[in-house]
């Protein structure tokens, strides 16, 4: 005799009210990158043809130090995301693909974690 | 359970796919190409933090008209990922489905993605 309703058996199990979050993730960063890209693409094309001074200068003002770290974290939160789901259309293997999508969110953590380093250096004149 | 009915996904060997589905294809292959990309970005952030030296070196590799050639591409490439991608966002809001509109929409957004790769490289080079 069954006396658990189906809903009692569902709970807990899978996505559980989180089912959303990934693929919400996915299109808040997506709005967040439209701005910072075309912000990104205007600053490299005027800034990186005029050598060192010119660079470090460009990068180590406030706001393109603050907008420049903003966007290494949004960048690679969503291609952490983006990665994550291409890996696990395409690999069937359940052990492989789990190795691959943490390979994949630490290596992001790993080179957003160097990048930001790198920015916050140069502005605070390191 | 007869399993003879169903649908099945389209045969890649031998269906042609429809212009819809190319760049459906290519948004997916776009994203996987800029995670790869952005290595060069924070190359070039972590030797513009390590000093002169190591900014004459990325500048030099970077300025060579291979590495040049592929900065192009992946500049049309990014624009393409962000035009599409906000095809996709309104897709998300639940618009522009229709299979004329949705034709009319990619091709608006592979227009604009050489619109802003031109656009970039002029800023770049002038």
């Amino acid at each position: 005799m069954q006396y658990r309703t189906p809903i009692k058996e569902a709970r807990g199990l899978g996505a559980s009210h989180h089912g959303t979050a990934h693929w919400w993730m996915q299109r808040m960063t997506a709005v967040g990158m439209v701005p910072l890209m075309l912000w990104l693409v205007v600053g490299l094309a005027m800034h990186t043809g005029g050598g060192y001074a010119n660079a470090v200068a460009w990068l180590g003002s406030p706001f393109n130090a603050i907008v420049m770290v903003l966007t290494f974290g949004v960048l690679f939160y969503h291609a952490s995301l983006g990665l994550q789901v291409v890996l696990e259309d395409y690999v069937s293997h359940t052990g492989v693909r789990l190795a691959l999508v943490l390979a994949v969110r630490f290596l992001a953590l790993l080179l957003a974690t160097a990048a930001i380093f790198a920015v916050l250096k140069i502005a605070f004149g390191g | 359970m007869s399993t003879d009915n169903r649908p099945l996904s389209p045969h890649l060997q031998v269906y042609r796919l429809p212009f819809t589905a190319l760049t459906s294809i290519s948004h997916r292959i776009s994203g996987v190409l800029l995670s790869a990309g952005s290595l060069v970005l924070v190359y070039w952030v972590l030797a513009a933090a390590a000093g002169p030296a190591s900014y004459q070196t990325a500048s030099a590799i970077l300025g060579s008209l291979p590495v040049q050639i592929l900065l192009f591409l992946w500049t049309f490439v990014l624009f393409y990922h962000l035009c599409n991608g906000i095809r996709h966002l309104i897709w998300d809001a639940g618009h522009g489905f229709e299979l004329e509109t949705a034709e009319r929409s990619g091709q608006i957004a592979i227009g604009a993605a050489v619109a802003l790769t031109l656009i970039a490289w002029l800023i770049a080079l002038v």
